[in-house]
This record gives structure tokens, sequence and C-alpha cells, in this order.
């Protein structure tokens, strides 16, 4: 069987640095089962989170040749064989243990956006009513498997570690699924400009490229919300058309309260 | 927002733990983008060999003052500064411009090849202080929408003008007759490619009905928002197709008037 190098950082928060070991690798093999064996036979310390090895729950994400990956997603025939392999832990959170970090910051920010709040229920049982073409769009958003790599790559975490003032990707998306809900009624867009810094986001991209379910992040998610941000803070006519709109509602809404009072009123007199 | 207590080493520009060649498309970004902007600079400044028989190069199109038949309002007029040199595209170009400078998929592109904010994927940046478009000037950005009315409103004239690049004029009777040249097939792929850019714009898509949650209430609004965002999974290859096209259209132009290439009659 042939054999391959990897450089694997070992370490912990105060101090580490990358040591290579060479195993014998076979075909169709991942770089987890490589770690694997790895931990196996030559490194019985080596820390490192897994679980589905299936792409499916998101743990085992590290950076492979300096790109955010998943172990066990990237195959052994998609890498160049022939250098040291490199495996980091990712690069934007507070390493814990070799291959491990903590990702816990990503679970406070969480709890700071505002839940789904459905509209009042449609019918008389406390059900709702959806159209099929208005839940698709925010179906794709719910393939999440917050592996965290898109929050890894993200230039404002990574380079500029923006912790306190910038949500990242992965919470866009959370987000924009809760935003574009057709039952939701919360308005989150004053705290997407203010308390998660979406004007931090300069649309590199790079969110959606390491995305291991194919989410659409930096369109489907980031640029919708970027619009609905300039909708409401710098759009002087999106901003008078709502003025309008608000103020026929009120009409209507007064309109049809008194024609409602009439109606009682009347059907009142009848009784 | 909650923040983390740890200690980073500060990584410097360029440094990286990628092996493949990420620098190859920051580069041809910025040689791309680079060349449109030296070569429509200098088609602008040349202020003529900008039309064609019934062709005008979209550079100068609408040609609000100017000496060819294609303007509005005659020639150049008694108001233009002496010290700047008359040209009609210096009256129009900008707003093509700033619907490009300001468009989503060209801003990114441009924050990495020319700022190199950051010059790829997990690459190291060379500063260390960021305000992204979270502050002036960058937050001005949110003005694209704007850019891409006006856009719309240059798609129309554009398609006007394909328009009347199928009525050639007759030297001998002076009248017009219906043709169509190599130009006007030029001219017509540059209103299509502009069309499937503009059309497919982010800020299209989210006037047209990606503001709406409940988009199915509205059917005329469902169906331009599918017909924006299918155009709008290729925005990238509807931003550079159209891009050179429209550059050239106008050396197509150019040429012919300047005697170099002629502009073969289909029909």
């Amino acid at each position: 069987m042939p054999s391959a190098t990897f450089s694997i950082w070992r370490g912990d928060r105060e101090s580490g640095g990358l040591k290579d070991y060479s195993t014998e690798v076979s075909e169709g093999m991942v770089v987890l089962d490589a770690v694997h064996k790895i931990q196996a036979e030559q490194a019985n310390d080596l820390s490192l989170r897994w679980n589905c090895k299936a792409g499916k729950c998101g743990s085992c994400s590290a950076e492979i040749n300096g790109l955010p990956k998943l172990m066990c997603m990237t195959r052994l025939n998609t890498l160049p064989l022939d250098r040291p392999v490199t495996v980091e832990p990712m690069r934007s959170f507070p390493p814990i243990k070799d291959l491990v970090t903590d990702v816990s910051w990503n679970f406070r920010v969480k709890q700071g956006i505002k839940k789904f709040k459905p509209r009042p229920p449609d019918a008389p049982d406390g059900t709702w009513r959806m159209a099929q073409q208005d839940i698709d769009r925010v179906q794709e958003f719910r393939k999440c498997i917050e592996c965290f790599l898109c929050q890894d790559v993200c230039h404002v975490l990574r380079e500029h570690h923006h912790f306190d003032g910038f949500a990242g990707p992965r919470y866009f998306v959370h987000i924009a699924a809760l935003e574009m809900h057709p039952l939701d009624v919360e308005d989150r867009v004053e705290e997407l400009k203010k308390a998660h810094g979406i004007g931090y986001c300069n649309i590199t991209t790079c969110c959606r490229k390491v995305c291991p379910e194919s989410i659409t992040i930096t369109e489907n998610a980031i640029i919708p919300l970027k619009e609905r941000v300039a909708d409401h803070f710098y759009d002087p006519l999106s901003r008078l058309f709502r003025m309008f709109q608000s103020k026929k509602k009120e009409g209507t809404h007064a309109g049809t309260e008194t024609a409602a009072q009439g109606r009682d009123s009347g059907s009142a007199g009848a009784r | 927002m909650p923040s983390i207590d740890v200690q980073w080493t500060p990584r410097g520009f360029g440094q990286t733990a990628r092996q493949d060649r990420w620098w190859v498309q920051p580069l041809l970004v910025f040689l791309g983008l680079s060349a449109f902007f030296v070569y429509a600079n200098w088609a602008a400044f040349q202020g003529k060999n900008y039309f064609f028989g019934p062709y005008l190069s979209p550079f100068y199109s609408p040609e609000l003052f100017g000496s060819s038949p294609h303007s509005w309002f005659g020639p150049k007029p008694g108001w233009w500064p002496a010290w700047w040199p008359f040209s009609p595209a210096h009256l129009i170009l900008w707003a093509p411009g700033l619907f490009r400078v300001t468009c989503y998929y060209y801003r990114g592109a441009y924050y990495k090849s020319f700022w190199a904010d950051p010059p790829s994927c997990a690459v190291g940046e060379p500063r260390q202080h960021y305000r992204g478009e979270h502050s002036f000037p960058l937050i001005m950005q949110n003005v694209h929408r704007y850019f891409l009315y006006i856009a719309v409103c240059f798609i129309g004239l554009l398609s006007y003008d394909v328009w009347k690049a199928l009525w050639f004029p007759n030297p001998a009777t002076g009248r017009e007759s219906f043709g169509i040249g190599v130009g006007t097939l030029v001219l017509a792929t540059n209103v299509v490619l502009l069309g499937g850019y503009t059309f497919g714009c982010h800020s299209m898509r989210h006037l047209v009905g990606g503001r709406k949650d409940r988009i199915s209430e509205s059917p005329v609004c469902q169906k331009a928002y599918d017909c924006s965002s299918c155009l709008n999974r290729s925005h990238m290859l509807w931003a550079w197709m159209s891009l050179v096209s429209v550059m050239f259209s106008d050396v197509y132009v150019r040429l012919c008037a300047m005697g170099v290439w002629t502009d073969w009659r289909i029909l």
C-alpha cells in the first residue's frame, strides 16, 4: 500500500505546531480515516471531534491544506499525496487540544437572535396555511449542519476578529431562515445592521465556497438580508413607500374597524 | 454580541497553508478589470469614431450632445468647460460605470483583487484594520439599486439603438431601408448580455419579489422573481460576458468608422 505523510497540528491553547506522521493509505480513504489510523497506531493522545463520518453532523471540521473542510468528506485522491497533507484546527476559534477547537462563541451568538414568532393561526384549530413556493425559499437554509466552516473562512472573523460585532455567515443563514419565513412576523432588520454587523460582510463568497451542504449562503441569504437592510436604512424611496403604505393600512384598518363597529352596533341593534 | 477571549497571532500578507494556486483568480480579475478600465477611459476620451452609419457605440449611447446624427440635443453645449476635453461619453458613462462598481459580484471581486481584502479565501491580508461596508466610505455601496434604475433605462436606450441599427441609409436616395449588418448583430448581442446582467442583478431580484416573504400571493412578482433568480445564478458569467461585449461593440464601431474593418451586410 502507498504511504502518505500528514502534518497534523498538535498543541493546546498556549502553544502548538505541526507534527509529521507517515501512514499507509488505500483507495477510498478520506482524511478522517487517515487521522484515525494515525491516532490508533502512532498518536493515541491525538484529539479530534468526529461522529457520523457522513458529512451530516458537522463535527470533524478542520483545515486541510489550508482550506476549511470536513475531514470525513475529503477524499485522499483529491489531494496531492506527494507532499505532506496539512491538517490543522479551525483557525478562527481558540484551540482546546490538537484538532479540537472551542466553538461555543457560535452558540452564544445564536442566543442573541430573535426567535421565530409566527402570526396568529390561520384556522380555528390553531394551524397555519403556507404556500409551498414560499417555504421552498427557506428550506435551503435548514440544510445547515453547523460545522462552522463558513465562520472559520470568513475573513471578518478569521483575520479581523470582529467577534463582538459580527454574527458571521452561519447566523446570517439562520436569520434569513427566520426572516424570510412566510409565517414569521418578527423584525430583525435593525439588529442585522447594528448588533449582527451585516455591513462588515464584503461579499467574498468564501462562506458559500466552503459550505459542505452547498448552501448558497452569499447570494440567497446574506445579499437578500443586505438588501432588506438597505430598504430600511439607506433607501429614502423605500422609506417613503413604506410610510404611505402604513398610512394606507392604518386608513384601511380604521375604515374596517369603523365598518366593523357599525356592523357590530347594527347587529347589536338588531338583537 | 459575545466576544472571544484569546490571543491571535497576526498572519502576514499572502500567508496561507493553501497549496493550490489561489492567486490565479484574483490576478485574472485584476488584469481583466484593469484592461477594461484603461480601454473604457481611452475610448471615452477619444470623442470621435464612435458611430458608423446607423451604429452608435454603447460607450456613447445615449449621445445627449455631440456632432453625430445620433445626437439628441445638438452639438457640444456652450457651458462645457474649456479646460476639459469634450466627449459625449463623459456625460453618460458614469451611470453604467457606477452600476458595475456597486454591483455585488464586482464588489466581492475587486475587494479581493485590488484591495486584497482578503486576497483569496483563507489567505493573510495586508491590513489589520477593517471596516468593511459597515461605515463610510463603503457604506455608500448601498446606493446600488439607484444605479440599477438608471441601468434599466440604458437597456431601453440600447435596445432602441439596435432598432436604429436595422435601418440603413441609401447613399443614392438618402432613404432608409431595412437591413441587418454584422454590426447590428454585435449591438443586439450586447443588449442581450447587458440585459442578462442587469435583470439578474441581486437588487433587481430583491425589488421584484425577494423583499416579500409570501411571494405566492403575487403571481406577477413570483414570475419576475423566478426569472431574475434564474439569471442571477450565473450573475458572474453575465457580468463578464456583458463587460467584454460592451468593449467589443465599441471596438467594432470604432474600427468600422476608422475604415479598418468592413461592416458586412447580411440582409
